[in-house]
């Protein structure tokens, strides 16, 4: 049984606009799954549905995952610039009620993304890719099953972006999460991924899906293989089709 | 290279004490002119005292003057307590409640745009001096308030508040824990406004009152000299009056700076 499956699903804002129409997929637990697609595909809708921070128009959503083991990360950091480090990776704790254990549960968090220096530090102290560290470390500190990332590196520059696309690798290789991951960079999705969900923009659909059947642990050497290239060429022309076949329609 | 390092270490140390000293040398001038003029053109008293005698009737009249000020404070900084918990308050509650704040914003900001030198005389006839004194501080200090705390609850990261909803805050969490925190900044801006507004108040109101007034405020003292045409006193209590503002503004920057120098922006010196 999947971790979450996602049957028919559409949305229509209230202004009118089709996000999604007719999408159906499932997670399995376990599994690093990446959602690409062009802007304005309805990725991050697709994401903040299965989190459910807003209801579908039409279809189902069945999780197993309970809200509680959810994990959000944003495009932005997304910190609360008047709280230190450890006090905004502490947040899903100290919303959740009292936790004698919280204190030693952030600094572990923090440990993991390498950041435990700088607990009493403020965000903007920080740099771009520390800030998504500290973001990160608040998604992993309630322990949580699913961790939904939108397009969380888009802002960063490509050696910070590398570092951490490895980082990820290793904390989902050690803590065994699921993790499904919206991007519109098809580099990122077939080093990251075990599978890609490729989508079309306007409305948003599930065009194409793509296994990517290539061993971790993934370093640069993956990076200039010729099978990474032969992946990402794969992946490029079924975001070109999906493109054109969103274009159509 | 080290000689631009030398330059740009030694600007914002020559910055600060240009900023400190222009100011006072500017003062002095300002006072050896007057000083000047009075002597020069013999010009009397009651028409315009000399700051040397502005000095020794703050020192002579100081027991009625300390009074008065005592009066006028406590009414402006009362004035600013309820202004401050008014403003906030009745912003908060109309950021929980749609409805409440459709019912009484209009009213707020008619309070606010009646001119409070019109409203004065009418407060003094239902209300008892003190009480209607404070209501003019109150009334002239606590929309600015109101105005920027709205402002600031409604500048919520929206990233922010759905990772709040993800985790199921509660309603009181989501107050405490983000929209006042990231109020903040706001509510110091609406604070420093006020604080010169309720001072403002005070005196409109007690200028009202005027002779016809129990009031012993320094205001009152304005007034009172006026008819007396003891013009050095009148100049003493609009020093204090003047004194007393210039304090409240500190003080509330002061403030304002230690609750933001650790994250906001507004509050960082930057290096250039």
């Amino acid at each position: 049984m999947p971790l979450v499956g996602v049957h028919g699903v559409s949305k229509i804002f209230a202004n009118g606009v089709q996000a999604l129409a007719d999408v159906s997929l499932d997670v399995e637990a376990g599994e690093f799954l990446s959602v690409l697609g062009p802007s304005g595909c309805g990725k991050s809708t697709l994401l903040r549905l299965i989190a459910g921070l807003i209801q579908p128009s039409g279809g189902t959503i069945e999780s197993t995952a309970g809200k509680a083991e959810l994990g959000f990360v944003f495009q932005e950091p997304t910190l609360m610039p008047w709280a230190t480090v450890a006090a905004n990776v502490r947040l899903p704790l100290k919303l959740k009620g009292l936790d004698p254990t919280a204190p030693a549960r952030v600094e572990a968090a923090l440990a993991r993304v390498g950041l435990a220096a700088f607990a009493s530090s403020y965000p903007r102290e920080l740099s771009g890719g520390m800030k998504m560290r500290v973001s990160i470390a608040r998604a992993l500190v309630t322990e949580p099953k699913l961790l939904l990332m939108d397009e969380p590196f888009a802002a960063l520059d490509e050696i910070t972006r590398f570092r951490l696309n490895n980082d990820l690798l290793e904390l989902w290789r050690s803590l065994g999460k699921t993790v499904v991951f919206v991007t519109h960079s098809v580099f990122e999705s077939v080093y990251l991924s075990q599978r890609i969900v490729v989508m079309t923009p306007r409305p948003g659909r599930v065009f194409t899906e793509l296994a990517i059947d290539a061993p971790y642990p993934r370093d640069e050497r993956f990076r200039t293989s010729a099978m990474y290239a032969g992946y990402c060429r794969q992946a490029s022309e079924a975001l070109a089709q999906a493109m054109a076949t969103g274009e159509g329609a | 290279m080290s000689e631009a390092g030398a330059r740009g270490d030694a600007r914002p140390r020559r910055d600060r004490v240009l900023r400190a000293v222009l100011p006072v040398a500017v003062l002095a001038l300002g006072v050896a002119l007057w000083e000047a003029v009075v002597r020069l053109y013999a010009i009397p008293p009651y028409v315009l005292p000399s700051p040397l005698l502005l000095f020794s009737t703050l020192i002579a009249d100081w027991s009625v003057l300390s009074a008065s000020l005592l009066v006028t404070l406590t009414t402006t900084l009362e004035g600013f307590a309820l202004a401050v918990v008014g403003g906030v308050g009745l912003a908060v509650l109309f950021n929980q409640s749609r409805l409440i704040e459709y019912s009484l914003y209009p009213y707020a900001v008619i309070l606010q745009v009646t001119p409070i030198v019109a409203i004065a005389p009418l407060l003094l006839v239902y209300l008892p001096q003190q009480a209607a004194v404070l209501a003019c501080a109150w009334i002239v200090a606590f929309f600015p308030v109101l105005a920027n705390t709205t402002l600031g609850l409604n500048s919520v990261d929206r990233n922010l508040a759905d990772l709040f909803r993800l985790y199921g805050a509660t309603r009181a969490q989501v107050l405490w824990e983000l929209k006042l925190k990231a109020a903040l900044p706001y509510i110091l801006g609406g604070l420093k406004i006020a604080g010169g507004l309720s001072l403002i108040g005070a005196v409109v109101a007690e200028i009202a009152a005027g002779s016809a007034g129990a009031g012993s405020g320094l205001a009152y003292r304005i007034v009172e000299s006026g008819y007396r045409l003891n013009i050095p006193r009148m100049f003493a209590a609009l020093f204090l009056l003047s004194v007393s503002g210039i304090v409240i503004f500190f003080a509330l920057s002061l403030l304002s700076h230690l609750m933001l120098r650790r994250w906001h922006e507004s509050a960082i010196v930057r290096e250039v």
